[in-house]
């Protein structure tokens, strides 16, 4: 099994820089300022059909091409380590175990666009990842892997970390611009996208931690080489979150395109003596899906089909004696208490919705609780400005649709049918 | 210039027109909340969802571009359910508290929800609390659980007062707008957030529970508190006096004119209603020593023109003073009758106020509305003129003088004004409300007040408007024109005016600065403002 970013997880010490370049650190960077121009990275990551691993799925290389590169203002590079879908815990992997990986994508990303200001967007819980990278930046401006004049190559880049304040929210793009330009973390109104508009009005590029942590591998090998290591128009590995009741919980960096179903056994499979229930394939706003639809490829384009989507790849795997009622109940209400309050779809409904749910899961739902809700549900997405209604409706109608009969079980009973499987198990 | 069709109908507009701009034009109003043409937009309420061929998903007009072939319906199936959604969403934590509620009968919920909602209440679980009737400011009630987080005065206090008083904090059904620490609303321009709030949250100390709105008449005029000339609704209550504590003007609302106050006015023109209803003079009367005696209209004028006659031939000893308070109408007839028919040459022009603030907004320093028309006609209030004036009164020399309502005692008070009033043996007040000078007076003629009367200001750039009555003059008050029409008949002058409408169109004719009356707006840019008003 290929292991690309994750071969750094078993290496002792490899935030360190002299641990990095042990392991072939920089050597990317370092090629690139002999032999390529900036258009000649954006063409091999265009062939390596790279997309936006935080969740949009977005191609790498045509988001460069939207940037306007003549507008007399500075391009900026935001990077969006801002973790939040639930489920996922990738790019905190990747900070703590090989911050220098990330420093390098980046320097790669800015060197093709030609941008000379960074700022990454950290979770604020992230103490120790913040540590590290502060610490990674320090020794690479040390030795001239940041800064100015960059490896004798006349490129200049500085890099700068911004916490968060713990919103959600604020791992949405245009969000996480807003909050780091110092204000509340209420997505934008698009169009203008950041591309043209986006960090203090500048051409931004933002990418996830893990998409530019992918850069150094598609400059030292190619770009064809990593486009064949996942499925067609969704290139090479990504890291899958792999949570919940199976017997192995982690990090698994896989080809996009992996079947869930082998995914699943690579993570020891549902712990023993269960049953699976349902799988959550792309952090919680994508549809949930049941045990009959695990043999789904994991890539963007194949979850699409069935009405899921690939996300930020956070699986969390459930197994009969998983309530889906409050799971949902769970699910909606996070996306309620994180709703950013602009679009009154959102806001309202995300509310209205968990509230329906807590009266269920408290014994007291009403026959008429489920058709309402799939209504409300579906007049919630789809109408606002950002996509955290969409990831709401998402969970609220698949949970709803698939594992109907739980809910009206729920609501005729008025208690769980699991509830003494549950006791049981514990 | 895109062409692209909405509802079946072909428009060309400009580029950069939104949607919701280019069905305004062909009169189609698409609902919405968050959106108000002098704000930036916030795309937030999510009513003004349309549908656009082409577009998987519905488009919110207010921030969609124009743009060729586009194809828009704004009455589709899929969005008049939407719309009905978005209106449920926005009750789902509203407290639904209209009987209580100040906007009842000009709120937004209410008329939305006849007009795209009709919808049977599915909602059963227990709302959001939030903080009720707080004071945020002295001229502003806010109410957060009415509140729809629209941002309309977010926006109206970042973008046009550049206060930032505003902000939401919280998140999801747990928004809630509110002040930042430390301040509080109190900015020239407060009052129009209650303007813009389309709903309950916002409410105005000033006008809370004073009347109903639909009990409330409303007359366009022209704000008389600077030379700006704002343009006001006056919303009069007279039918029901039980209301209101007796007060006919319940309140004053910006009317658009995009030349002069867009959507806007001041809170200074918005509370200056009170001196309508309050210290009024309601009969003429005369005073020779102890208290006055309520005459009649006959015998004042009678009495006035016998003062006159007194004077007149030895001009110098009687003195007018012209207030750039009056209408240009009042002004143009008053020098007729003092200085072309009685020949007097003592005119001046004084105004009843100090000069004021002034912004680089709407506020003018000249509180008066009406400088400009009376300088056009003559009438300047000069430092020297003034001093002349002064020296004339103290010296003795003068005999009479007839004042339009300025209080002189108040105004000079450095010197011994009423010392020097006393001397005089003729002295007449014409004017609408009482104060110290009024009260030594000979002759005290109660004038009507601007929203008793029509007539026209020109405002401080030369731009004439109309202003119309609201009410009928308190009391036994008579319009300044009317008034100065009896003199000059007493006098028995050839006299071919009866109201404003025969001198204004002379007027019109003679002064060329006072042709072009600049025309109404058409009515304010708000969906419920015409159903409402009139």
């Amino acid at each position: 099994m290929e292991k690309l970013i994750s071969q750094f997880f078993d290496i002792p010490d490899a935030h360190l820089l002299p641990v990095y370049l042990e392991h072939g650190g920089y050597e990317a960077a370092k090629f690139m300022f002999q032999n390529l121009k900036p258009q000649d990275v954006e063409l091999e990551v265009k062939k390596s059909s790279l997309r936006g691993l935080g969740g949009a799925g977005f191609g790498s290389g045509m988001k460069w091409s939207f940037v306007p590169r003549n507008t007399g203002k500075p391009i900026y590079l935001t990077v969006n380590a801002d973790e939040g879908e639930p489920g996922t815990f990738k790019d905190r992997f990747v900070i703590t175990h090989a911050p220098h990986l990330l420093l390098e994508g980046i320097l790669i990303c800015a060197y093709a666009v030609g941008i000379h200001k960074v700022y990454i967007y950290i979770r604020g819980e992230y103490e120790i990842q913040f540590e590290r990278l502060n610490q990674a930046i320090q020794e690479a401006i040390e030795k001239n892997y940041l800064g100015k004049n960059i490896l004798a190559s006349g490129f200049d880049l500085e890099v700068i970390v911004h916490k968060g304040a713990g919103a959600y929210i604020c791992g949405e793009e245009t969000a996480l611009l807003e909050s780091l330009e110092g204000k509340k973390g209420f997505p934008r109104l698009k169009p203008p996208f950041p591309a043209a508009v986006g960090l203090f009005g500048c051409p931004t590029v933002i990418h996830n931690v893990e998409t530019l942590s992918y850069l150094p591998f598609i400059l030292k090998r190619s770009g064809e080489w990593f486009a064949k290591l996942g499925s067609p128009n969704n290139g090479g590995l990504r890291l899958f979150s792999v949570s919940g009741h199976v017997a192995n919980p982690g990090i698994y960096e896989r080809p996009l395109g992996i079947p869930l179903k082998q995914l699943i056994e690579d993570a020891g499979g549902v712990r023993s003596g269960r049953r699976l229930k349902a799988v959550v394939p792309g952090g919680l706003s994508a549809s949930v899906l049941t045990a009959s639809e695990i043999d789904v490829k994991m890539d963007f384009d194949s979850l699409r089909a069935i009405g899921s989507m690939g996300g930020s790849a956070g699986v969390i795997i459930m197994d009969d004696t998983a309530c889906m009622v409050k799971a949902l109940y769970v699910t909606m209400r996070f996306f309620g208490h994180e709703s950013c309050g602009q679009c009154s779809p959102c806001r309202e409904g995300t509310g209205w919705v968990s509230r329906i749910l807590k009266r269920m899961v408290d014994g007291h739902g009403r026959p008429s609780d489920i058709d309402n809700l799939l209504d409300i549900g579906s007049f919630m997405g789809g109408t606002t400005i950002c996509a955290l209604a969409d990831g709401a409706q998402m969970p609220l109608l698949s949970y709803l649709k698939k594992f109907r009969s739980e809910f009206e079980y729920h609501i005729k009973e008025k208690k769980c049918d699991l509830e003494i499987q549950m006791t049981e198990v514990r | 210039m895109p062409t692209l069709k909405i509802d079946n109908q072909d428009i060309t507009v400009e580029k950069g027109t939104t949607v919701i701009q280019a069905a305004e034009k062909l009169g189609f109003v698409i609902p919405r909340y968050c959106y108000h043409p002098g704000l930036s937009i916030a795309g937030n309420c999510r009513m003004c969802l349309v549908e656009v061929e082409k577009m998987p998903k519905l488009q919110i007009s207010c921030h969609i571009q124009c743009a060729d072939g586009m194809v828009v319906n704004t009455e589709t199936e899929r969005v008049k359910k939407t719309r009905q959604h978005v209106l449920e969403f926005l009750l789902v934590n509203h407290p639904l508290d209209c009987p209580v509620c100040d906007q009842s009968g000009e709120c937004w919920l209410q008329d939305y929800y006849m007009e795209h909602g009709l919808y049977e209440s599915r909602l059963d679980e227990p709302k959001v609390k939030k903080q009720k009737a707080v004071p945020i400011g002295p001229t502003v009630m806010l109410d957060s659980e009415r509140c729809i987080l629209c941002s309309r005065c977010v926006r109206f206090c970042d973008e046009i007062t550049k206060t930032n008083e505003f902000g939401i904090f919280n998140r999801g059904d747990h928004s809630e707008i509110g002040l930042y620490p430390g301040k509080e609303l109190n900015n020239k321009y407060s009052g129009n957030v209650v303007d813009i709030c389309p709903v309950g949250a916002l409410t105005d100390i000033d006008f809370r529970f004073k009347c109903r709105v639909w009990y409330l008449r409303k007359v366009d005029s022209v704000c008389n508190g600077c030379s700006r000339g704002c343009n006001i609704t006056l919303e009069v209550n007279t039918e029901r006096p039980q209301h209101g504590h007796g007060e006919r003007v319940m309140r004053i609302k910006p009317r658009y004119q995009p030349e002069i106050n867009q959507w806007w006015i001041c809170d200074e023109g918005r509370y200056g209603y009170k001196p309508i209803d309050h210290g009024r003079i309601l009969e003429p009367a005369r005073r020779s020593s102890g208290p006055p005696e309520i005459i009649s209209w006959e015998d004042a004028i009678t009495e006035t023109v016998s003062g006159f006659q007194r004077f007149s031939k030895r001009s110098k000893e009687i003195a007018i003073l012209l207030s750039p308070q009056l209408s240009n109408e009042s002004l143009y007839l008053a020098k007729k009758l003092f200085s072309e028919k009685l020949g007097l040459d003592q005119i001046y022009l004084l105004s009843p106020s100090l000069e004021g603030s002034q912004d680089d907004f709407l506020i003018q320093a000249d509180k008066n509305p009406n400088r400009k028309g009376a300088e056009i006609l003559g009438f300047s209030e000069k430092e020297s003129r003034i001093q002349e004036l002064m020296d004339l009164v103290s010296s003795g020399k003068l005999k009479g003088l007839y004042l339009f309502g300025q209080d002189l005692v108040s105004i000079f008070t450095h010197r011994n004004m009423s010392e020097a009033l006393r001397k005089l043996e003729f002295l007449v007040f014409q004017g609408t409300n009482s104060n110290l000078t009024s009260k030594m007076c000979h002759l005290i003629l109660p004038s009507a007040s601007y929203a008793e009367t029509e007539g026209t200001f020109t405002n401080f750039e030369g731009k004439v408007q109309k202003f119309s009555q609201a009410l009928l003059p308190i009391g036994d008050s008579r319009a300044d024109v009317e008034i100065i029409c009896q003199l000059a008949r007493k006098l028995d002058f050839d006299w071919p005016y009866f109201n404003t409408e025969d001198v204004a169109s002379e007027m019109q004719k003679k002064v060329p600065a006072f042709q072009n009356i600049l025309a109404s707006a058409p009515a304010f840019q708000e969906p419920f403002e015409e159903k409402v008003s009139k």
